[in-house]
């Protein structure tokens, strides 16, 4: 309500339509700036502080970097981009970042695959049990990696998958297709049962339905499974630690971890670089799509 | 409509094989078609490995040797193992802590960004980003913030007079497990903040209204309007808060690896540590084990603890 009187064009004159949370709640001007504005910003201050730094760090020269008498560190005075040359020419980062899309990319789409046609059955053929393979598939959700992984190193190695992308391709959809299957079945629920009877009505086998009528309506739902699918399998790191072994298949931020740290002498700015082009597809990919993403995570949780 | 429904019965009356047509207009079939992919994967490469874990807890595998059955010696040797005990109470800190730390501060964040303000999508666009960035990146530029001579928190508390020489942030268990909590609730309030400002913003106005002509406070609106109203959301928040940091791994291995001396290992780490670098497979997945009781009891508490509130107010589970 707040919001339209906010956005509404045109002067609305302020003895006519009163704010009418600000006046209940004793919100005013001061008031509010002392109990709103103020945490508020100190939370988005160090909530952002890390990234701040890490970038900072990234474009630092190596006498500045160490050097906190004469450079204030909180700012960049000469930036170099020495320490993203480096990364990216003197190491394997552009190959661990192709690694990582690829992975990811693969294990998304063959979650999203099996996930579709899960959250369909479960969701609208009706069949008796639903709701029980529902519960499982929600439960598989809440079995820790750090539980498996031992496990199931023992059978990457007896499979011959050791060391191979597979090991990761498989693996990453045991927290995904729970998370996915969940994810859609919520969505199928949103788009009208009617429109699937009309075609069932019309002569349109199953198949088709999914095809022609569910999928292109659950689109959303798919960009947003798929979104989520892919940041997870991008973050994944314990998986990633343990089946892989050698520097060119590792994924990135395992092989940020392992690879660029040698020794004592850790190369901050390096480092720092690392973990910040790391972080940015993921931090691109979901600001492109933050809507979707904070709408199925809010929905997801209210389920 | 009539123009698809058309095209599609003459697709349909054109096909080769009807049989085939058939068949997958067949219900059972459909169904155990569907379904098959996802229960497939699932079993081979999570219920599988379940019990494959269970059962190695109790041999003495290691990496490219297949063990044998040795009964309890598994645990016996944790039982009597100080670093595997450190390793639980830690675990169990580490969850209280930081769980306490999430919620206290993300239940804030939420009443914060619930109020009206400016730019209040972007706002809780970028209060997400430390969820959305690989923990393991976030953890190594903790890490560096963490750093014993060129950390920026020193030199802050320098530059403000607070003290005088620099925070020793890992060096000491207490510090560096303090500090690995402090990393942990950063990485876990925007989730928690986003979850229960859904569930905030599913309250009805009216309400707060009412009790205001009512001439109830601040507090009391928030004990007895808002509280309440947010615990379904907040018991399956609280639910997988709890499971995941409990079983956390990539924070404590990216900053410490466990140190100084095994004073900071997780229950998971401490079984990666043993399981995949040292080889022994057994024990790790003994490690491993010993944190499925705990992580029921957690559960089944903080879901019944918070939900039974619901069933008793006669709504409908979901």
């Amino acid at each position: 309500m707040t919001d339209a009187t906010l956005s509404s064009p045109g002067p609305v004159p302020p003895a006519a339509a009163p704010d009418r949370l600000t006046v209940i709640s004793w919100e005013s001007g001061p008031r509010k700036l002392v109990t709103v504005y103020l945490p508020l910003a100190c939370f988005v201050i160090v909530l952002l502080f890390p990234f701040y730094w890490m970038t900072v760090t990234t474009f630092k020269p190596n006498n500045e970097l160490y050097n906190y008498k004469d450079f204030n560190p909180l700012f960049v005075h000469s930036p170099t981009l020495a320490n993203v040359k480096k990364l990216f020419f003197d190491t394997d980062y552009p190959q661990w970042l192709w690694t990582s899309m690829l992975i990811a990319i693969a294990a998304t789409a063959l979650s999203i695959a099996v996930s579709v046609l899960a959250a369909y059955a479960i969701q609208r053929l009706r069949f008796r049990g639903a709701s029980f393979v529902g519960l499982a598939i929600y439960l598989a959700y809440l079995v820790p990696p750090s539980i498996l992984f031992i496990p199931l190193a023992a059978m990457v190695v007896k499979l011959g998958l050791f060391d191979s992308p597979f090991a990761l391709i498989l693996t990453y959809p045991t927290f995904l297709v729970p998370f996915c299957t969940w994810l859609l079945i919520g969505y199928f629920k949103s788009i009208p049962y009617e429109l699937e009877e009309c075609a069932l009505i019309d002569g349109a086998s199953r198949l088709q339905i999914l095809r022609k009528i569910t999928l292109p309506l659950a689109v959303p739902g798919l960009i947003s499974a798929g979104i989520f699918a892919f940041t997870l399998s991008w973050n994944e790191f314990i998986y990633a630690l343990a089946f892989i072994q050698s520097s060119e298949k590792k994924t990135l931020p395992v092989a940020v971890l392992t690879q660029l740290v040698q020794g004592d002498d850790y190369q901050w700015g390096a480092l720092m670089a690392g973990a910040l082009f790391g972080s940015i597809p993921v931090a691109l990919f979901y600001s492109l799509f933050v809507d979707y993403y904070v709408s199925s995570l809010t929905g997801a949780v209210k389920e | 409509m009539v123009d698809v429904a058309e095209r599609w019965s003459a697709s349909r009356a054109g096909s080769p094989s009807r049989l085939l047509a058939r068949l997958f207009d067949w219900k059972p079939f459909l169904v155990v078609l569907c379904l098959m992919p996802a229960i497939g994967l699932l079993a081979v490469f999570l219920t599988y490995p379940l019990g494959l874990g269970l059962w190695l807890a109790f041999t003495d595998t290691k990496i490219g040797r297949a063990g044998e059955f040795v009964g309890l010696e598994n645990f016996v040797s944790l039982w009597h193992d100080p670093i595997f005990w450190t390793a639980v109470g830690n675990t169990l800190v580490y969850t209280s802590v930081a769980t306490v730390g999430k919620f206290a501060l993300g239940l804030w964040l939420a009443l914060l960004l619930n109020h009206h303000i400016p730019f209040k999508s972007i706002i809780r666009a970028i209060v997400l980003v430390p969820w959305i960035v690989p923990t393991v990146l976030s953890a190594v530029a903790f890490w560096w913030i963490y750093d014993p001579q060129y950390s920026i928190i020193s030199y802050i508390l320098k530059g403000l007079g607070w003290r005088e020489t620099n925070v020793d942030f890992l060096g000491t268990p207490w510090h560096a497990r303090f500090s690995l909590i402090a990393a942990n609730i950063w990485r876990g309030i925007p989730f928690v903040a986003i979850s229960l400002l859904a569930g905030l913003q599913t309250i009805s106005p009216s309400l707060y209204e009412a009790a205001m002509l009512d001439g109830a406070g601040a507090w009391q609106r928030f004990r007895h309007i808002t509280a309440p109203m947010l615990m379904p959301v907040l018991s399956v928040v609280l639910t997988f808060s709890v499971l995941f940091t409990f079983t956390d791994f990539q924070l404590v291995y990216a900053i410490t690896r466990g140190g100084p001396i095994n004073s900071t290992h997780l229950m998971a780490t401490l079984a990666f540590q043993r399981g995949i670098p040292g080889g022994q497979l057994g024990e790790g997945a003994a490690i491993a084990v010993s944190m499925i009781p705990f992580l029921v009891a957690a559960t089944l508490l903080s879901y019944f603890g918070l939900a039974r509130r619901k069933w008793q107010q006669g709504e409908a589970n979901d």
